[in-house]
């Protein structure tokens, strides 16, 4: 039992049955969320299936580059997200502290860049509600109603994947003080590992919602 | 048995190369589906944009997430996850289906 | 008991001021809240039934108009589905025994599970908040586009309560099967643990997958409600079937949450009173674990009269008959160990063999109204209200008793008296058959349910079952004032008042905190009863072979 024993609870054997727990814990967790949003895609599914016409209409007033931005953003901080693991398991938490950093500020900019698209879509009254208007429609014949079930939709993803993003910003704020903190080593880095699992997770739910809201024809 | 491979690769350490690659590898399949989404062909839109998000996040979850490297629980639980959502999505989508 | 003494230090007197418990992290502690809160909605639930039964003594509307009807069988369904039955087993016993019985010292994470007590709590507190503003009128299910356009009471908050309670089940969950990989105690393997520990890991299955469901279906009402996004509306586009297949997703396989404990808790009572090994071990724990994953395919039999597709209803229908192959499994393991056994009839075997009876009448009602004709023509009628309690109460409350009364001992050190237990569980045995077959019989003439005036015709048994229910609240009310007596003048119980197997019967009653003095080795199978004999057991015939603790060579997944 080496120096790492000083992270170790009383209930758990040793620092290796700590870790294994809290991996497989955090697993199960995005297991979870893989159903909580998994409820959503759905509901998704079933309406895009009912009204594919108006689903189309309503993808067509995404600002595509937008979203397309915002994947590439996502996908860079998780490239900083996994290095910034890595030079923790390297002994090099100097580095991991600045690649932290700039997962924080990708995940700034991908809000900032939602909060811009959500600002315009309130703007053209695409949000569901009592002032919804769709405009001017590139397809006459689609229901505005269904297409409202679309951006119904877009809120409810985006905005939970939105919220997901600020519970991960904060808590890579907090890893990134505790690293600079030189808390965490090759030997003991448990909270930054499964911080690291949750902030790529919430990039896998974009992964799909940009296919899914951006890209219908 | 299964049991005992919970305690494994616990500190797997992935190149920086592996990681660089994987990422050059997801820009270019954001790439590819934005451009595939342009061409109209009908459902296979549906079909290829799903493709790719399957795969990067196949890349996301085996390389940055190192469920390569994990254990048969861990690899498990990650299975649990998507097979639920598969049924979930499946049987719903069988009722709307085949309502007449 | 030789040595008629508690040990000088256990969880229990460990230390005494309120924070010491309201801050604990301590599993059994943390049982011991669940338990209190528990028995408090139990009775608020109780309370609500006993009302709306003596309502339909008389055919007319008389003791309540059909609002206040309405608000009463949804609270009774509300806080005794997701406030006592969901959490009963697992929180309780779970909490309790899961990490003894494994050989840990707690649950894999300690604070997360206080969290989870906190958790319920919250939502509880939403849910009395939500009666006490005027209650809800929905139903339990909160079907769409009622709960979400017409009625008038407050959804928003009880919705609330559950989605937050639900977080409470899922941490559950998720602790018990983190424990269960990692916290086992070198020796215990897989196939050496009880099958009350093969429950609870299946019980956690459907928690941890079902339950963000139910979390997002009820956001989903609450945002319909307070925005009108429309996914439900059908005057919108939305498609309230979209809501059922969401709601029943989780809440079908919440049945089996309720259930599986149960069934965990008689795997362990039925060995131990009959003195037999549990017959056909590996077919009770993988029959858990198809159960929970089975009962994921069946939801659609709640549907089959509302709108959904014909084929649909028919796979569903295949699914949910499937379902009773390892439930039967179960029952016929239980009855082979019984057979040739030396059985004592002590409270807790009183228990688990009526809740063999009354859930194999529960589950045999269940294939009736799996078959798609059967229930078109009982759809709706006090047919199902009768075979769901027939599993509910006859099944996961008699379970949750049974459980109680085994391990009560273990819980306070203390024996509870035999006698009253006995003829208490006789009583709540005759009570429920009194107020639940005579539903059977009302709901196949035709009653339909949630209606506080019916037939004349009607009247005779709905009589009878007003009557049984009176009987069924008098025998709860008995072991709550028993129990209690026993905290302070039961007989001391001992380490293993029963002789019974498994390592928390190795520890003192009650444990000390962290539940052993010394990690101990697994040597053996579950339920390793000697052979049929007179001669009593002795004290310590799991651990003959204590090793240090540098020895032993730490094995788990």
């Amino acid at each position: 039992m080496s120096t790492a024993n000083t992270h170790v609870a009383h209930h758990y054997d040793d620092a290796e049955q700590q870790f294994d727990a809290a991996r497989l814990g955090m697993w199960i967790f995005l297991a979870t969320e893989v159903m909580f949003f998994g409820g959503m895609f759905t509901g998704y599914t079933t309406c895009r299936f009912m009204y594919p016409a108006a689903f189309a209409e309503g993808s067509s007033h995404m600002q595509l580059l937008a979203g397309t931005l915002n994947t590439a953003v996502l996908l860079l901080s998780s490239l900083t997200m996994a290095l910034a693991v890595r030079s923790v398991q390297v002994n090099r938490p100097a580095v991991a502290v600045r690649l932290l950093m700039v997962t924080l500020v990708l995940g700034f900019v991908f809000l900032g860049i939602k909060g811009y698209e959500y600002a315009t879509k309130f703007a053209e009254h695409h949000v569901p509600g009592a002032a919804f208007s769709l405009g001017e429609a590139h397809n006459p014949a689609v229901n505005p109603q269904h297409v409202e079930l679309f951006f119904a939709f877009y809120f409810l993803l985006t905005g939970f994947h939105a919220l997901h993003m600020l519970i991960g910003v904060t808590i890579v704020a907090i890893v990134a003080v505790q690293t600079w903190r030189g808390q965490f080593s090759s030997a003991y880095f448990t909270p930054l590992e499964i911080t690291g699992l949750y902030w790529h997770f919430v990039d896998i739910v974009w992964v799909f919602l940009f296919p899914l809201l951006y890209l219908i024809h | 048995m299964a049991d005992n491979s919970l305690r494994f690769t616990s500190h797997h350490i992935v190149p920086v190369k592996t990681y660089t690659l994987v990422f050059i590898a997801l820009l270019v399949l954001l790439a590819l589906t934005v451009l595939a989404a342009r061409i109209e062909h009908g459902v296979l839109n549906l079909v290829v944009g799903l493709s790719i998000a399957v795969t990067k996040a196949a890349l996301i979850v085996l390389y940055f997430m190192h469920l390569r490297y994990n254990s048969f629980v861990v690899r498990m639980v990650a299975m649990a996850g998507v097979l639920w959502l598969a049924i979930l999505i499946t049987i719903t989508m069988a009722d709307y289906l085949t309502r007449s | 008991m030789s040595t008629a003494e508690l040990p000088k230090r256990h969880y229990l007197n460990a230390n005494y001021n309120v924070w010491s418990w309201l801050l604990t992290t301590d599993h059994k502690r943390i049982a011991i809240l669940y338990m209190i809160s528990l028995t408090f909605f139990f009775f608020v639930g109780g309370v609500a039934a006993i009302l709306f039964r003596l309502e339909l003594m008389t055919p007319q509307g008389d003791l309540v108009i059909s609002e206040t009807y309405n608000r009463l069988f949804t609270l009774h369904g509300v806080v005794m589905v997701f406030f006592f039955l969901i959490p009963s087993i697992p929180a309780v016993l779970g909490n309790f025994l899961l990490p003894m019985m494994i050989g840990a010292r707690d649950l894999a994470f300690p604070k997360l599970n206080l969290l989870s007590w906190y958790l319920f709590m919250a939502g509880g507190l939403l849910a009395i908040a939500a009666i006490i503003g005027g209650g809800v009128d929905t139903g339990w299910t909160f079907y769409t586009p009622y709960s979400t356009t017409y009625a008038n009471s407050q959804v928003m908050a009880m919705a609330l309560g559950i989605f937050v309670a639900g977080f409470s089940s899922i941490l559950t969950g998720l602790n018990f099967i983190v424990t269960t990989h990692t916290m086992r105690a070198p020796g215990m393997t897989w196939f050496r643990m009880p099958l009350f520990v093969w429950g609870q890991y299946a019980t956690s299955i459907i928690f941890v997958l079902g339950t963000p469901v139910l979390a997002i279906t009820l956001a989903l009402i609450a945002l319909e409600r307070g925005l009108g996004i429309g996914i439900f509306d059908p005057r919108l586009g939305g498609d309230p079937l979209l809501f059922q297949h969401l709601f029943w997703f989780y809440s079908h396989p919440a049945v089996y949450i309720m259930v599986l404990p149960t069934m965990a808790v008689i795997s362990e009572i039925v060995p131990c009173f009959a003195r037999k090994r549990i017959f056909g071990y590996r077919f009770v724990a993988f029959s858990s674990v198809a159960i929970a994953v089975l009962s994921f395919l069946v939801w659609g039999h709640h549907m089959f009269v509302s709108g959904q597709s014909l084929y649909a209803g028919l796979v569903f229908s295949f699914f949910s008959m499937l379902v009773a192959v390892p439930s039967a499994i179960k029952v016929f393991n239980w009855t082979a160990t019984l057979y040739k056994g030396s059985i004592s009839l002590d409270t807790p075997m009183l228990y688990a063999l009526g809740f063999i009876g009354l859930f194999t009448i529960g589950g045999l009602t269940g294939v009736f109204l799996a078959t798609t004709a059967i229930d078109v023509h009982v759809h709706d009628t006090y047919f199902i209200v009768a075979h769901f309690h027939y599993i509910m109460v006859g099944g996961a409350v008699m379970g949750y008793l049974g459980g109680i009364h085994f391990w009560w001992p273990k819980m306070t050190g203390r024996m509870y008296p035999e006698m009253w237990g006995r003829v208490s569980a006789v009583i709540i045995f005759i009570g429920f058959n009194l107020t639940f077959f005579p539903q059977f019989i009302l709901g196949y003439l035709g009653m339909p349910r949630r209606y506080h005036v019916y037939a004349e015709e009607f009247q005779v048994l709905n009589v009878m079952s007003s009557a049984g229910a009176s009987i069924l609240g008098f025998g709860y009310l008995i072991p709550l004032v028993y129990l209690l007596w026993s905290l302070k003048y039961g007989r001391i119980a001992g380490p293993n008042p029963w002789g019974a197997k498994g390592l928390e019967w190795m520890t003192p009653s009650p444990p000390p905190t962290f539940n052993f003095d010394e990690t101990p080795i697994v040597t053996e199978e579950a339920y390793a009863y000697p052979p049929l004999s007179d001669e009593p057991l002795p004290d310590d015939f799991l651990s003959d072979v204590p090793v240090a603790d540098e020895q032993r060579e730490p094995l788990r997944s």
